[in-house]
């Protein structure tokens, strides 16, 4: 999804594995933001120039168009505002790359069916009590957010258990129920 | 002839490489220094290219002795563990350069050095200088070293402020810049901390309104006083009570009297009297002035983005957890001005409980990080 040469900026970069991929074989301008201290550190030794911040409190300091692409990868249910974080990320980059868990995914919901329990998947692998994951959504309410912000979904990949895409399209109900996550090509519409 | 007379003549021979700049320098309070001198210490050798320079920026009380032995005190440089053969600036790669800055008391033109209108020595006479003032005063010695671009500018605290005033105001001779434990602008709590440093100068009878040279006299107590109230500042609560705690100096009992019962008095006593064998009262006072007047917004219409937008300079800036001097607050604020004008910027927060001066301590995180941005920056550069 990542034009060569572009500016990203990847919010939850970790220890900046894609960044480090994007610069080396897309030749593009990369910057990062990580929570942890482990990776901010790891990633500015590697040469990466990566910001110690959050979603919520950093995104609004970007000036508009800033980057080409705003990546957020398997984030967005763990910040305070999921709804100003798209907003931001939309604002500050022409094109945002956003990839979430799908809570209405069959296992999460036979999963709480059946056992009674909040779901423990291999994306949502922690307990209730110490999740990070503080918004969780299905596939149709991201798209409904989407729409209510007024953006434009480019593209929308759904992804099974193994991060394999899937033919579904995102709005209908098959990806809502078959597909593990789904990742988002978004802009702000013209 | 005064009897510190000699003491000031050793440190001119102690000082170092001098350059003598004979032409006026305008000062930003509207002063001219007619002329004036900077003493400086380099390391390594500097290309065919000219691109693999380092200027490294001392703090408050530092000076350009950062990577060998000091000449008054014989006590290794600042930055030994940072700076030398093979070690993270390596000097077999890089170019390094310390100056003293202007209204120092290590050769570069200061209050303790001579005014040439009066043959007297400046004291109070010398003008109020700032962190621009010191910067301007260090391009001309880059100037001098015919040196167009910095490789890299890196100075914590006072050195860190130095740091953003070179790559604000000439962005195109800085490639990559590191200011540590640093703030934009000073608050109130660090100019009322600085306040008392200099009260408690002048509050020395021996200080004698600033000419104490002229009266063979030093306010060595007043100094004294002033590091050590400082000193508290460049140290965490925690590390304070790990090092010390209530621990008694030499004896077993507390003495219901006004000696240094305790540890951390013997500790801070001792810091006060070594610093002003190497010090001067008035370089104290210009210098803490100067930083007191730092404020790079607003040098930039209130707005601190404006000062670095459209740079193209590499920033790394880092803060220390425990650091409550210029807490990682004040670092964040530059960290959200670069982001507000998509300047390329790496910011990391060291955890340490070492304090404000984590930053002359070997902290594996800090080396880490440095390490990475530097050699990131090298290969950008071209270097490596």
């Amino acid at each position: 999804m990542v034009a060569p040469g572009s500016r990203v900026l990847d919010i939850g970069c970790g220890d900046g594995a894609l960044l480090a991929y994007l610069a080396s074989e897309k030749n593009v301008d990369g910057r990062g933001m990580e929570l942890s201290q482990a990776g901010v550190n790891a990633c500015v030794r590697s040469g990466l120039s990566v910001i110690q911040g959050d979603a919520d409190n950093d995104l609004p300091t970007y000036p508009a168009g800033a980057f080409d692409y705003a990546i957020l990868s398997q984030t967005l249910q763990a910040t305070r505002q999921p709804r100003q974080v798209l907003e931001s990320l939309t604002r500050i980059a022409r094109r945002a790359i956003v990839s979430v868990p799908n809570f209405g995914y069959w296992r999460v919901r036979l999963g709480l069916l059946a056992t009674g329990r909040m779901p423990n998947s291999s994306l949502l692998a922690h307990s209730w009590y110490d999740t990070p994951n503080i918004h969780l959504c299905t596939i149709r309410d991201f798209l409904g957010l989407a729409r209510d912000l007024g953006l434009v979904v480019e593209q929308a990949q759904m992804l099974d258990r193994d991060g394999q895409p899937w033919r579904f399209r995102a709005d209908s109900g098959a990806a809502n129920w078959l597909a593990e996550q789904g990742v988002f090509l978004l802009r702000q519409a013209d | 002839m005064s009897l510190s007379e000699p003491i000031r003549r050793a440190n001119e021979a102690a000082a170092g490489q001098i350059l003598v700049v004979d032409a006026p320098l305008t000062l930003e309070s509207g002063a001219v220094l007619a002329s004036y001198r900077v003493a400086y210490q380099t390391y390594g050798q500097l290309n065919a290219a000219k691109s693999n320079a380092i200027l490294v920026c001392h703090a408050l009380t530092g000076d350009q002795f950062v990577a060998d032995t000091h000449p008054i005190t014989g006590k290794p440089g600042w930055w030994t563990t940072l700076i030398g053969p093979g070690l993270l600036i390596d000097t077999e790669r890089y170019f390094v350069i310390c100056s003293n800055v202007l209204g120092g008391c290590l050769g570069t033109t200061g209050p303790k050095e001579i005014n040439p209108a009066t043959g007297q020595p400046w004291g109070l006479d010398f003008p109020v200088i700032t962190i621009g003032d010191m910067v301007a005063a260090q391009v001309k010695l880059i100037d001098h070293l015919g040196i167009e671009q910095l490789f890299c500018a890196i100075g914590g605290s006072m050195g860190g402020m130095q740091v953003l005033k070179w790559a604000t105001e000439h962005p195109d001779r800085v490639f990559a810049a590191v200011p540590i434990a640093t703030a934009s602008r000073h608050s109130a709590q660090n100019i009322a901390f600085h306040e008392v440093g200099r009260q408690a100068i002048m509050a020395d009878p021996d200080w004698s309104g600033g000419n104490y040279f002229l009266e063979d006299k030093r306010p060595e107590r007043g100094l004294a006083v002033a590091r050590m109230a400082a000193h508290i500042t460049y140290l965490s609560e925690v590390a304070l009570h790990r090092k010390f705690g209530r621990n008694l100096q030499d004896r077993k009992a507390i003495s219901y009297g006004f000696e240094a019962d305790f540890q951390v008095e013997s500790y801070l006593r001792h810091q006060g009297a070594s610093f002003v064998e190497r010090f001067d009262a008035n370089s104290y006072l210009y210098i803490t002035r100067a930083t007191d007047y730092f404020d790079l917004a607003a040098e930039h219409g209130g707005r601190l983005a404006e000062a670095f937008r459209g740079t193209p300079v590499r920033y790394c800036v880092i803060s220390f957890t425990s650091d409550w001097l210029y807490p990682t607050s004040e670092s964040r604020v530059i960290v959200h001005a670069l982001n507000a004008v998509a300047g390329n910027v790496s910011f990391v927060e060291i955890e340490t409980d070492a304090g404000h001066d984590a930053f002359l301590l070997e902290e594996p995180e800090f080396f880490a990080t440095l390490k990475g941005f530097i050699e990131g920056c090298a290969r950008h550069r071209g270097l490596i």
